[in-house]
């Protein structure tokens, strides 16, 4: 009874259906526990963390560095919501290091790459947290203020992607973006 | 008396019997449990007009609120339904369930005023440094984000407040003990009300260890703390909190389905060792909310993840078949044989109680557990995080998992406790229905709209220029749920306050009768008890359970696989 004490004896094994039962969960649970550690050796996509301190000014500093000896051009944004109507087009060298800064309210600077090419991206945050979200394709992560967050990225796909911010950063939040094509 | 008794049966103690169950009720309890359980239905009814302005703000084609206000609200609402309506409520949970099923008083008046008082002001505050606009830093409050110290200093009262709660009811379980006021062990309401004590105070603590420090530093005393460190830490309040949630929420599942079919747990053994598989592995559950976060590492975030191999997922599909299967067995005693589910439509549909358990039941384990254990796999949360897919899980747990059984439990604990019968019956035996129905929009809505990108959290999406006419007609759901689910809320606000105003009295009579199945003729209770195959119905409901489940979950693998690889 669900409002009585329970008095002896209160061990009863399950049987029947209540053992057919927990048999499925237990397996269930077990397959997705190995569903991880699968994916993590043999998929493609994982999050592993990879990640450095890092003072703010500091990833600036690499980050202008980056834009100035790797700089292509210059993105101007028709979008006439945008906060940040031009911003340096970038492209890494094919297996190289990009740097993308959030802050408020976009993301600095605008990168080409090149389909089938894999970049480490480094991520990270100069005033708040951001949240680094690539739409379409509908990837995120989180990005930190004094962590340098490095993503080991393959695009496979081309196109124009926009990155949107998905952590609250203020009054302009919904507005924040930035931009990443890919050749 | 040599020594003190806590025995309600005691000469001089205050109480009396119910008129309807026949149970002892300690006044001091029904008086803390009365006040608690109104201050929660005022945080709710608040929380849900924020709740409507957000879904009218959210629709893109109404987009009622400015921005500055949207985030406001959006803050106000995390506060009052997740922190503020569920805590209430639970100690009036907690209240009850060390003393009236242990035949137990109160141990202490003064410590109830004491953590009532400061949970109330603690809550004043926040809830006027938000609206004053001190405070636009979401319920979570990441830091470098910094909100005035009263919203900080408020959250700990809150905390503190309901661990003065929490200490009442472990010292109620004490001297209950003690005095030997029952016999045998914890009845499993009581049993379910422990582990979701020991939990609540296990999130307190990580609450202080986080909020303490983010109070001195927003006084200018000490250095900000690390925002990743941060993150874990709040993570350890803000999940496990829910978990206590689940646990108050199973316990409903189990006192409901005994007040209104008779129904038992099948095997007591096993529903309790699932309650302390709650409590031993909900901790590691923080880890949810960092799997894409930069400075935790992959074998972290796997082995946290799955709750240390989904031990505590395991415990929740215990329940989810044991609740049922309880009633299952109560229904086929009483008589109703007929084929695999003709227990199922002599259930009472129209008692408000039972149909939002049912509710409950159904909207927890389909929609929210489904897709909570799914979003929180490592890998796929990648496409996930931070979407409206996110809210779209934990509106069908936190909603319409535990604020539909709390409403549900409303309507047995108003006549039972306030002593009143509710007025417009007829309004509430559709209520539950009205407000499931408004929150699964209202999840369909996010979870569509989140799986195609929109982040949530976001007042605008049309500024990114990005989301297409199918993102913007699921957002439409997501308003028009929310109306929906808005107007059964506030019919349960109204009806609750109404009837507590105007409801007719009962004293020395049973409560009107929301509706229970009788047994047939020739049926015997206990009859199936060593029948260890009768609960065919319940088995085919967990099968389909268990399907929906493994084809949601393979196809958000399927979905990860298309995105760019990563590592």
């Amino acid at each position: 009874m669900s409002l009585s004490p329970l008095t002896k004896p209160w061990f009863h094994a399950p049987a029947g259906h209540e053992k057919i039962w927990l048999g499925c969960a237990v397996l269930w649970c077990f397959v997705m526990s190995l569903m991880m550690p699968y994916w993590h050796f043999r998929g493609k996509q994982n999050s592993t963390g990879e990640a450095y301190t890092v003072k703010p000014a500091d990833f600036l500093a690499r980050t202008e560095k980056f834009v100035a000896s790797n700089k292509v051009g210059t993105y101007k944004n028709t979008n006439h919501n945008a906060l940040m109507p031009e911003l340096p087009l970038v492209e890494p060298p094919a297996g190289g290091d990009a740097y993308l800064i959030g802050r408020m309210w976009h993301w600095y600077p605008a990168l080409r790459l090149r389909m089938g090419e894999t970049y480490r991206l480094h991520l990270s945050a100069l005033d708040l947290q951001h949240g680094f979200s690539l739409q379409p394709i509908n990837m995120n992560f989180q990005v930190l203020p004094g962590y340098d967050h490095v993503l080991t990225f393959t695009p496979t796909s081309k196109g124009e992607f926009t990155i949107v911010c998905n952590e609250f950063c203020g009054a302009g939040h919904h507005a924040m973006s930035g931009k990443i094509f890919v050749e | 008396m040599s020594t003190p008794s806590h025995s309600l049966s005691a000469p001089g103690t205050p109480g009396r019997v119910c008129g309807t169950t026949g149970l002892g009720v300690c006044l001091d309890a029904q008086r803390f449990i009365k006040l608690n359980a109104v201050a929660g239905i005022v945080f709710l009814l608040l929380g849900g007009i924020a709740a409507l302005l957000l879904a009218l703000t959210r629709w893109q084609t109404v987009h009622l609120l400015p921005v500055d206000w949207f985030y406001r609200i959006l803050t106000f609402h995390g506060i009052n339904m997740l922190i503020l309506w569920i805590l209430f409520f639970e100690i009036a949970i907690l209240y009850f369930a060390c003393t009236t099923p242990l035949n137990s008083r109160l141990f202490s008046r003064k410590i109830a005023w004491v953590s009532f008082g400061m949970m109330l002001t603690g809550a004043i505050m926040v809830d006027y440094i938000i609206i004053a606009g001190q405070a636009d830093v979401m319920m979570t409050s990441y830091l470098p984000l910094l909100a005035h110290p009263l919203f900080y200093l408020g959250i700990i009262l809150v905390a503190v407040g309901t661990l003065v709660g929490v200490f009442n009811f472990f010292a109620t379980l004490y001297v209950a003990k003690r005095d030997q006021t029952y016999t045998g062990s914890v009845p499993i309401v009581t049993f379910g009300a422990t582990a979701a004590a020991i939990i609540a105070v296990v999130t307190l603590l990580h609450g202080a260890v986080v909020m303490i420090p983010t109070f001195t530093y927003s006084m200018g005393w000490t250095p900000q703390p690390d925002p990743a460190w941060y993150r874990l830490i709040w993570w350890g309040l803000g999940h496990q909190s829910q978990q206590v949630n689940v646990c108050a929420m199973v316990s409903v599942w189990y006192l409901i389905s005994h007040i209104v079919v008779g129904a038992r747990p099948i095997n007591e053994a096993v529903c309790r060792t699932a309650f302390v598989l709650y409590i031993l592995f909900i901790n590691l559950a923080s880890a949810h909310h960092l799997l894409v976060d930069p400075a935790v590492g992959a074998t972290w975030k796997i082995w946290n993840t799955s709750y240390a191999m989904y031990l505590a997922v395991l415990a929740s599909m215990v329940h989810g078949f044991t609740v049922p299967a309880g009633v299952e067995i109560a229904m086929r005693e009483k008589g109703y044989t007929s084929g695999i589910f003709g227990w199922v439509t002599a259930l009472p549909w129209k008692n408000p109680a039972f149909s939002g358990t049912a509710l409950s039941v159904v909207i927890f384990g389909f929609l929210g557990g489904i897709t909570g254990v799914t979003l929180g796999t490592q890998q796929i949360n990648i496409i996930a995080h931070n979407t409206l897919r996110i809210p779209g899980h934990f509106h069908v747990t936190v909603v319409g998992g535990t604020t539909l059984a709390f409403m549900a439990l409303a309507y047995y604990v108003i006549p039972l406790i306030f002593q009143r019968d509710f007025i417009f019956r007829g309004v509430a035996r559709l209520q539950p229905w009205l407000f499931g129905l408004g929150i699964v929009m209202l999840s369909f809505g996010m979870s569509f709209a989140g799986s195609m990108g929109v982040s949530r959290r976001s007042w605008d999406i049309d500024a990114q220029g990005v989301y297409g006419p199918a993102a913007h007609l699921w957002l439409g759901v997501l308003g028009l749920g929310g109306v929906l689910a808005f107007v059964g809320l506030l019919v349960f606000a109204l009806l609750c306050v109404g009837t507590l105003f105007f409801g007719p009295k009962i004293e020395h009579r049973a409560m009107a009768d929301w509706g229970t199945p009788p047994a047939l003729a020739g049926s015997e209770s206990g009859s199936l008890a060593n029948d260890h195959y009768a609960t065919k119905g319940t088995m085919v409901l967990v099968l389909v359970f268990l399907a929906c489940f493994a084809v949601y979950y393979f196809a958000n693998w399927k979905a990860l696989a298309d995105v760019w690889p990563v590592r």
